[in-house]
């Protein structure tokens, strides 16, 4: 199965079972947790049912194409479940059948894992997911984002794309994966590897990147004061994309960096705080929405 | 007749390590409930797999004890008027108890005349009963971390999916939050299709069994043990079990079949522990080793599955393995690179905290502090010249590559990598040992260098964190001083160090003072921490099997000698059992009290004029020299005989003398003769703190 047919495969069993399949969000992020499709859609009682393939830059992964495990920017295959389904679980081995991983010939566990993001003021309970020894998914109810509780629950399913199409094909260099028939993971990702390794460590102006977050912060809460909750958030995410190059480039000490993450937390428990009186003068439209529900058993 | 009851609670995978508690939990809570409730019961188990909770009583009533209780009311006198009619008072009470008025009779009670109701209860069947104490039970149980899910009322460690309640074949019906009960369980989550019918407590485990699911987990950790000694022996070798790990690999599965698989021979030239840490920690494999206890290249993993297809599991999870080795070893090559001098300079831009500046800056303290504790303890030139090089290399691994990744690793890379660059074997030995005790439990230096490097560093540590106002409140410690300051007074005890704990913290704080980062004044923060210590050293002595008594006797007439102290609560507990010395304790807490009376320990002798003061003072005299004697060569036991032969003439002194009278010349030489046989004591413990026993 190349890299294309497992993203397809993971689309059309996600929207057989009631999700939306969305395109990445585009501005730069960590992980899909962060797109608004995420982050905002958790908040508040509607329901929500959503997948997408999130490509994730994270500059302190850079290894300059060098490394067969390491990326700049890895790719996350993520599903929110909202509410969380009483067979989640079920749904999400089911998913691992259409890949052809069948759970019968392989040791699949659920193992302890706590995920907690403290730039988004978000945690959850869960596990990684092992198959015969290798987390493929970060699996997690939502218990709060961005210093909220949750008041309905998300399940949120994140498959490390590349780390799956390793075992399926069975590689040990990330590079080598056949993304379609004659091009290779490389053949796509190599030099950006390359390029955004030394942009990271060796090139990024930390000057301009400290003046851009403070006024990517400062835009952040203009929009805020004029209620633009969602061009607001796209700051926040600015800000955290430039925090973690400068992280990247060892330009933020270790006492500042607490500093800086309080800083974004800041900003998105504003935001949540916007989305959620938003919703409400809405009056919540999607909870009239009856799509997402209906399960059926695997 | 009595039955047996399951109750079985669904879930999804609970973290192993909640388990072991919660399993203690489910039976003192349920035992209590039961208690609570007057159900009888035979015995209490508590079993549980990754995705279910078991609490299955044996022999449990079906009726639960009727109820008697004695209730007092208002006296006689308040409860009716002079004609025999209740009173508001009484009319209360029996509105409280849902009471008729013939309901109640009197009784007396030491002297008085009360209103008593006999409050009875007929026992309801447990049956009925059960539909309130399972609910509870379950929404009892705390978890570590717990969470919310599906709009439910409670919170649990992981949702729960059913619920199992059968008491002996009949099904207990209640709904919690819209968990609904059945007599449906889940097997083997892949190998075991739909749900099971569970018919009776009698064919539970079977059931299970047969769906792939070992419910008890002292099953499972035979098994698990038994198959993976199994395995190792086919292979000429032996498993090594931690059964830590064991514990925790027996809730990660339901079904276990473990299974060996071998990687590359080529990375076994890495450190062992270097191998080890990513099996065990990252893995939950077991590793294996040879006749010499050499490791070999397999591993042990425990599948929660049954043995078809093992062959791709093995496959997989050597593929993991190997490239988590391939990590390893391309770190620690990457590490051999440098030498530890580079990585020791590096440790100036690793910031040990915020106002006490970087690793590097804490590195030179250490060398100052070892340094006056190497003239201390009379290092000879070549030991010194040693402990001053492992002190300036002893933190150097935490920028290699290795210790990155496996922070467990710290202090062992160092002396790995020492011993590859051609350090002395004695520096290499004190980079690893500086570290100990890790945890509780754990070992201390074996050598003398390594103990000196390892109170250098946690007196730094405890010292640094005072000077700048982070000392430990409640449960609060971020830099583990408690266990820094327990692991100084471990290392001190282990290798018999005599040192002087005030004038040590005083050298300690100088350079924090000299920063002027020092808040408070020297004396005060001094003082908090020697207050630190004297808590860390009781308990220490506490968990040595030490009584409270002597141990506060000895640490409250100082406690500056912990090694010291340590020999005085050893040979006082030897004493204090004995019949002489039990006797003299009166005497000589006539002694303390008055003791404290006394200015100076200035005596005229011509001022003695009673038989009895002048007999205690020659006894005293002709005691004192050889009493210090025996104590500046720590021989204790005999400075206790010593002083016992001062009881006869201590008694007759009080026996015999005023020493409150209104001269006050007097008054004070007797007071004065009296501080000095109390101060002589106190160099030994204050003895009036010992409980007298019988």
């Amino acid at each position: 199965m190349t890299f294309q047919e497992i993203i397809l495969t993971l689309q059309k069993y996600w929207a057989d079972r009631h999700c939306i399949i969305a395109q990445p969000y585009d501005v730069e992020k960590g992980a899909g947790t962060m797109s608004p499709y995420t982050f905002l859609k958790a908040l508040g009682p509607e329901p929500w049912r959503i997948a997408y393939v999130e490509p994730s830059r994270r500059p302190a992964d850079a290894r300059y194409g060098e490394n067969p495990n390491r990326l700049y920017q890895h790719h996350q295959f993520q599903v929110i479940l909202k509410p969380s389904p009483d067979n989640v679980q079920d749904l999400y081995l089911g998913s691992l059948k259409a890949l052809g991983i069948d759970p019968v010939k392989h040791d699949i566990r659920f193992v302890e894992d706590n995920w907690e993001a403290p730039t988004l003021g978000a945690w959850g309970l869960g596990w990684e997911v092992w198959l015969d020894g290798m987390e493929i998914t970060q699996y997690t109810y939502f218990q709060q984002v961005g210093s909220i509780d949750c008041q309905l629950e998300s399940a949120e399913l994140t498959y490390g794309l590349e780390r799956i199409a390793m075992y399926i094909q069975d590689l040990s260099n990330v590079f080598d994966i056949e993304w379609v028939s004659g091009i290779n993971y490389g053949d796509v990702f190599k030099t950006a590897e390359f390029e955004h390794s030394k942009y990271s460590f060796e090139e990024a102006d930390t000057k301009l990147l400290f003046t851009l977050f403070d006024e990517y912060e400062a835009e952040a809460k203009r929009l805020l004061d004029i209620g633009l909750i969602l061009p607001a958030y796209d700051y926040v995410l600015k800000c955290s994309h430039a925090f973690n190059i400068l992280d990247a480039r060892k330009a933020i000490s270790v006492t500042e960096r607490t500093g800086f993450i309080g800083r974004v937390r800041n900003l998105a428990r504003l935001v949540a705080q916007g989305y959620l009186k938003q919703r409400e003068e809405l009056g919540y439209p999607l909870l009239k929405k009856a799509v997402f529900g209906g399960e059926k058993n695997e | 007749m009595s039955k047996d009851l399951l109750f079985e609670i669904g879930t999804e995978e609970i973290p192993a390590n909640y388990m072991p508690s919660t399993l203690k939990q489910v039976k003192s809570i349920s035992g209590a409930m039961l208690k609570n409730y007057r159900i009888a019961f035979e015995e209490i188990k508590a079993y549980g797999t990754p995705r279910r909770i078991v609490l299955f009583v044996k022999g449990i009533a079906e009726q639960q004890e009727n109820l008697e209780e004695l209730v007092k009311g208002p006296s006689r006198r308040a409860a009716y008027d002079e004609n025999g009619n209740p009173s508001k008072a009484l009319l209360g009470f029996l509105k409280g108890r849902k009471a008729e008025l013939g309901d109640v009779f009197i009784q007396e009670l030491s002297g008085v005349e009360y209103v008593y109701y006999k409050k009875q209860e007929k026992g309801q069947p447990v049956k009925k009963v059960l539909k309130t104490i399972l609910p509870d039970i379950l929404t009892s149980i705390s978890f570590p971390k717990s969470m919310k899910w599906g709009n439910k009322s409670f919170r649990f460690a992981r949702p729960v999916r059913w619920l199992v309640p059968i008491l002996g074949d009949e099904l207990i019906k209640f709904d919690k939050d819209g968990i609904k009960c059945s007599r449906y369980t889940k097997g083997h989550r892949v190998l075991s299709k739909g749900s099971i019918k569970i018919n009776n407590t009698a064919e539970y485990f079977d059931k299970l069994k047969a769906g792939f699911v070992i419910a008890d987990q002292e099953e499972r950790r035979a098994i698990i043990r038994r198959q993976c000694e199994e395995l190792a022996r086919e292979k000429g070798g032996e498993v090594l079990i931690d059964e830590e790990l064991l514990e925790e690999v027996v809730y990660l599965v339901e079904y276990p079949t473990a299974l060996i698989g071998g990687f590359d021979a080529e990375y076994l030239k890495l450190p062992k522990e270097a191998v080890i840490t990513p099996m065990k920690e990252h893995q939950r494999y077991f590793p294996v080793v040879d006749n010499d206890k050499n490791l070999m290249n397999y591993f042990i993993t425990v599948r929660n599955g049954d043995s078809r297809f093992l062959e791709t599991v093995r496959e997989g999870n050597e593929k993991v393995l190997k490239a988590r080795l391939a990590d390893a070893d391309f770190f620690y090559s990457e590490d051999r690179k440098e030498s530890l001098d580079n990585c020791a300079e590096k440790l100036k831009n690793v910031v040990f905290q915020e106002t006490l500046g970087t690793i590097y800056d804490k590195t030179q303290r250490i060398s100052a502090i070892a340094e006056y504790l190497a003239a201390i303890l009379g290092l000879n030139a070549g030991a010194k010249k040693n402990l001053l090089r492992s002190a300036h290399l002893c933190k150097a691994d935490l920028v290699t590559n290795m210790v990155k990744e496996f922070d467990e690793l710290q202090g062992i890379m160092g002396r790995e990598y020492a011993l590859l660059q051609g350090e002395d074997r004695e520096v290499a030995d004190a980079i690893f040992e500086h570290y100990l005790p890790r945890f509780a439990g754990d070992c201390t230096p074996e050598t003398l260098n390594g103990s000196i490097l390892g109170i250098s560093d946690k007196i730094d540590t405890i010292c640094g964190c005072f000077a700048i106002g982070i000392q430990p409140t409640g449960s609060q410690d971020p830099y583990a001083l408690r266990r820094q300051a327990i692991g100084v007074t471990s290392i001190i005890l282990d290798s018999n160090i005599h040192l002087g704990l005030a004038q040590l913290i005083h050298n300690s704080l100088k350079p924090f003072e000299e920063k002027g980062i020092l808040k408070g004044d020297e004396k005060s923060v001094k003082r908090d921490i020697l207050e630190f210590f004297r808590q860390r050293l009781k308990n220490v002595m506490i968990d040595k099997g030490f009584e409270y008594d002597v141990i506060d006797a000895v640490i409250n007439a100082g406690f500056d000698d912990i090694y010291d102290s340590y020999l005085k609560i050893l040979e006082l507990s030897k004493w204090k059992y004995k019949d002489e010395f039990m006797n003299i304790l009166g005497s000589f807490n006539r002694v303390s009290n008055l003791a404290s009376k006394g200015k100076s320990t200035e005596i005229n002798e011509l001022l003695f004029t009673e038989k009895a003061e002048l007999k205690l003072l020659h006894d005293y005299d002709k005691v004192y020299a050889k009493f210090v004697n025996c104590v500046d060569n720590r021989d204790y036991g005999k400075a206790l005989e010593l002083m016992i032969t001062l009881k006869k003439p201590i008694d007759d002194f009080f026996d015999n003398i005023m020493v409150m009278v209104e001269d006050e010349k007097i008054r004070n030489n007797r007071l004065g003769l009296l501080k000095s046989i109390g101060d002589m004591m106190n160099r030994i413990a204050d003895l009036s703190a010992v409980v007298m026993n019988k």
